[in-house]
């Protein structure tokens, strides 16, 4: 093997990085320094306080602005002679085509998401460029080469959806903090705050549904000239004493749990209303709209304590009081964003005093903030290591060295003396519905399902399509597009509301369709099969689709729920894991660590079709951060346990050599 | 439960205020073990590091004084690393003035002649990491830090040091185990793609938590010399070939009065020679130093991607042994871009082992 010092290999190469946060600015550094002349970035994201403790190219002077363009500039200070280009976009952006990638000899991300890894995965198999995938969590990373052709592509093996959680859950039988949360922060905050047009779950259906229904309309509303503390007060006795009470009515339901407590205002609080406004420092005047605080306002200095119930529910009462004294005109529109301290508060409190209620463990507003936000936890050493070793695969591609790329994991805790591991790279799954010819496979009822629903849960969301294309042969039964006239616009509006059986070119059991979005030039095949019956709880969607590698994680109640709003079947979307503007850090690659194991389990891939999609264990990040807090969690400890046949692994038909 | 909440409390000289049941079986104590709180600042800037080690690491850190001696590529990464982090100060040693060699692996030092003109490596290291991050003390040492002596080593809780002989190895190693202050030493050295890290944390003792339960644990380091003197028939069979190559070479520039990375090409047979001498007297097979290791790393640059993969992980090294959070490597690290393998290495006298 060459020495991988040599100038040659480098000074020539033109590459292309996505992503300028965490990897991106240790990454840039390091290519800068390994002697690469010709590099574009394409960032759309904007500086944050909290990059800072890692995103070392920033400073404080540039919050708010472009990572890509400081990061070039920060870069220029200690090599000004090299030719960095800053894009200060969405690299979903449609500028961003095929031949746009075709002109770097490798492109290097270091990305926060799943769909933008998809996206640009598609595109360089497309414009057959190779790919060098990276993610950081902690102290654990990893950095993958994918080649098309030659290695599988970023989607031959499964990655772990975001987590959701049932409705009933959330709405009823809350376990943990976390659903607590999500009902805090998707079902309160967002009724109060958000768009009041938005379907809410969050009444609690009382056996009694008639006089329910009734009630609920005006509940949440503030009424005219109503005093904000009263209003406080009555949406507080609501939520957490009302409706419990009428959840505690639907006797079925607690046969085998704990009971809930309602609580009511004037308990929490011990003391009359009017000594609690006397706490309150009624004078406080914030600077700006975006100093508004409750903790400021009520004194609580320490975001790492952990309230009582009395300081959570006066938080919980002070924030919404400040929300509609400061911002009214937001009230309708708001959704929570983790950089809304009072937004934040807010969400803490409530979460924590249904917990209180429902006797589970408080916590703080620094772990609730990170729970709510999806907040990924991340240090500089990791994203140094990842982006060296990176490098050194970039430069291996650049020297066509083939046989020598290495998938490269960090590890937390020694496993066969390595903390870097180096394992040799995986052939391409050939049942790959992106990076191979073979089609998936739908069971949809034709009958019932539309071509909407279709479009929606299968196209957009499983297959990570933005702009589809659907094709029965020479039909096209759907396409979005700039270019299409208004005939064919309604055309494919009204095929929209059809069921599949009923559209122009029907669809019907053994119907081969065509799926494509040109702008990722990625298109597939489907055979469709026609199915009368769904299960509700295991096939929410009423569709089931095989040969295609990713699986929602769907918490599973530990008791069954009987007669509380079990029709509504709906997953929850918790939004826990995933699309992370944040940082730098990718979920998926924490625990693609833990199911690699079972990549090599994957029978002899000649033969055997794919396994159904893999229960992946319920080691999200998410649950990483929290066993950090001692939180109460029944997850197994999340050490690497898939190097038990390291030594069989080797030996594996598989592995590339 | 509320019983030993109280017997707790007590002994703390604390109040139990009555409370509410519901707050009872709600509410987790957190005992803080020193008064202070990390400030608004601190807290909006380390947030996502907290996450990651906890409030109490951050502030241990925040107390930390660090002493670095020999600035090169390497070196300057971990520099970066711990500074970000949030270390309390920073002190820095390397009076040479820039070079070629010196720029060429070092981020920290702008491709500017007239601004780095006539000043020390240390002193434009300096400037720039001050900039990383405000809250960190960054500052110069001046002077020859082969010579300096016990009591300049007795401010520091962490000195890392770099270019440098194996006599300077051992004596400052030497210094710091003479004070009674529990001092962590670290020597790093990349050359050509590899790189190496040796530990010595002394005697060592951390909590260790798993799931539910905490154990005490105790490590023995053995000192930079103590190490190397372990013979090398006694060694694990498969200790990395980097260990030895790095102990020639070590051994050939100090028998030959060099300095550090000024070896070159042309001392190939004679570092060759003494491989065989020192294998011939270990009773160790010559296979174990292949020749064409030694070359790489004679005289050859530090390469960026593994300056920053061992400034990466002697940055963690750092953090964990001032936080006392983690497992701290035992006690030497190697890394060859050739294989992607980072590899710990446990060289310590087996009946002295911990």
């Amino acid at each position: 093997m060459s020495s991988l010092q040599q100038l040659s290999a480098t000074k020539d190469a033109k590459v292309l990085m996505v992503g300028a946060g965490g990897i991106g600015c240790e990454l840039l550094k390091t290519l800068a320094l390994s002697g690469f002349q010709d590099i574009h970035i394409i960032d759309m994201d904007t500086i944050e306080v909290s990059n800072l403790n890692r995103q070392f190219l920033f400073r404080q002077l540039h919050v708010g602005q472009s990572k890509a363009k400081v990061a070039r500039d920060a870069v220029l200070r200690f090599r000004p002679h090299i030719s960095i280009t800053p894009y200060h976009a969405n690299v979903k952006d449609s500028m961003f085509s095929v031949d746009f990638f075709k002109q770097f000899n490798v492109v290097l991300n270091g990305l926060d998401n799943l769909d933008a890894r998809r996206h640009v995965n598609r595109l360089c198999l497309a414009a057959d460029v190779p790919l060098v995938e990276s993610g950081t969590t902690g102290f654990l990373g990893q950095v993958t080469v994918h080649m098309k052709g030659k290695t599988e592509c970023y989607e031959c093996q499964p990655k772990p959806a975001p987590k959701t959680y049932p409705v009933c859950t959330i709405t009823s039988t809350p376990s943990k903090f976390v659903h607590c949360i999500v009902w805090a922060k998707d079902l309160l905050f967002a009724k109060l705050f958000g768009d009041k047009n938005q379907d809410n779950d969050l009444n609690v259906r009382s056996s009694d549904a008639a006089s329910a229904s009734e009630h609920t309309e005006d509940v949440f509303e503030r009424r005219k000239d109503e005093d904000i503390e009263q209003y406080g007060r009555r949406i507080y006795d609501h939520v957490f004493g009302y409706n419990i009470e009428l959840a505690l009515s639907n006797e079925e339901t607690w046969k085998s749990r704990n009971r809930p407590r309602p609580i009511y205002i004037r308990d929490a609080l011990l003391d009359k209303p009017a000594l609690q406004n006397g706490n309150v420092n009624k004078s406080c005047i914030f600077e700006d709209k975006s100093s508004v605080s409750a903790m400021t306002s009520l004194g609580l200095k320490n975001p790492q304590d952990v309230w009582s119930l009395a300081e959570n529910s006066r938080v919980f009462l002070e924030a919404l009081k400040l929300f509609f004294e400061n911002r009214e005109k937001e009230i309708g529109n708001l959704s929570f964003d983790k950089d809304d301290q009072l937004a934040v508060e807010f969400v803490a409190a409530a979460a924590n005093i249904r917990a209180a209620s429902f006797g589970i463990p408080l916590h703080s507003l620094f772990e609730a903030k990170g729970i709510a936000g999806n907040i990924v936890h991340a240090v500089a050493t990791t994203n140094a290591v990842v982006a060296g070793l990176i490098v050194i695969e970039a430069i291996k591609v650049l020297q066509k060295d083939a046989d020598n790329y290495r998938t490269t994991y960090c590890l937390e805790h020694e496993t066969k003396k390595m903390l870097l591991m180096p394992i040799e790279p995986y052939e391409p799954n050939p049942s790959c519905y992106v990076c191979s010819e073979t089609p998936l496979r739908l069971e949809i009822n034709t009958r019932r399902s539309k071509l909407r629903d279709f479009v929606e849960k299968i196209v957009k969301a499983k297959l990570g399509m933005n702009f589809p294309l659907i094709m029965h042969g020479p039909a096209l039964l759907y396409e979005v597009g700039d270019d299409l006239d208004d005939d064919m616009v309604k055309n494919y509006a009204a095929n929209l509301e059809k069921v599949l059986s009923e559209l122009p070119a029907p669809v019907t059991s053994g119907t081969l369709l065509t799926v494509e979005d040109l702008q990722q030039e990625f298109s597939c095949h489907m055979s469709i099969k026609h199915r009368e019956e769904f299960d509700d709880e295991k096939e929410p969607d009423g569709m089931l689709l095989s040969g295609w590698t990713a699986a929602p994680l769907v918490e599973k109640d530990d008791k069954k729920a009987v007669g509380n709003g079990g029709s509504t079947s709906n997953a929850f979307a918790a939004d826990l894991v995933d699309s992370e503007k944040d940082g730098d850090v990718e979920i998926s690659e924490g625990t693609d660590i833990e199911i690699s194991g079972k990549k090599r389990k994957l029978c002899d891939v000649s033969k055997d079709p794919i396994p159904d999609p893999l229960s992946v264990s319920d080691e999200t990040r998410n649950h990483k951060q929290l066993e950090k807090f001692d939180v109460d969690d029944d997850d197994d400890d999340d050490e690497v346990e898939m190097f038990d046949d390291w030594e069989s692994a080797s030996n594996k038909k598989k592995r590339l050599r | 439960l509320t019983s030993s909440i109280q017997r707790v409390l007590s002994g703390l000289n604390l109040l139990l205020i009555p409370l509410h049941n519901v707050e009872l079986c709600s509410i987790r104590l957190k005992i803080r073990m020193d008064g202070e709180e990390l400030t608004e600042q601190e807290t909006a800037l380390y947030d996502r590091q907290i996450r990651v080690w906890g409030a109490d690491a951050q502030r241990r850190l925040s107390k930390s004084h660090i002493l670095v001696c020999g600035l090169k590529g390497t070196v300057a990464e971990f520099c970066k690393n711990i500074v970000l982090a949030g270390v309390g100060s920073l002190t820095l040693v390397d009076d040479r003035v820039v070079s070629e060699e010196a720029l060429s692996a070092n981020f920290l030092i702008p491709l500017d002649e007239n601004v780095y003109s006539g000043r020390t490596i240390a002193e434009l290291c300096c400037d720039s990491l001050k900039e990383f991050n405000p809250m960190v003390r960054v500052s110069v040492e001046k002077g020859d830090w082969t010579s300096f002596g016990v009591e300049l080593y007795e401010k520091f809780d962490v000195v890392v040091i770099s270019c440098c002989s194996l006599a300077t190895k051992k004596s400052v190693n030497g210094k710091c185990r003479k004070l009674s202050k529990r001092i962590a030493f670290y020597t790093v050295d990349c050359r050509d793609s590899c790189g190496e890290i040796f530990v010595d944390l002394q005697t060592y003792k951390y909590a260790k938590k798993k799931r539910e339960e905490t154990t005490e644990c105790q490590l023995q380091y053995p000192s930079f010399e103590e190490a190397i003197s372990v013979p090398w028939r006694v060694l694990p069979r498969k200790v990395s070939k980097l260990y030895f190559a790095m102990r020639v070479i070590e051994q050939f520039e100090e028998a030959e009065g060099r300095n550090t990375g000024e070896l070159c090409i042309e001392d190939v047979p004679g570092v060759s020679k003494l491989k065989k001498e020192l294998c011939e007297a270990n009773s160790l097979n010559e296979s174990y130093i292949p020749d064409a290791l030694l070359e790489r790393l004679v005289g050859a640059k530090e390469f960026p991607p593994v300056c920053a993969i061992i400034g990466g992980i002697l940055g963690q090294e750092v953090i964990k042994a001032i936080s006392g959070k983690g497992d701290p490597l035992k006690n030497f690290f190697f890394f060859d871009a050739m294989d992607g393998k980072g590899t710990v290495e446990d060289i310590s006298n087996p009946n002295n082992g911990s």
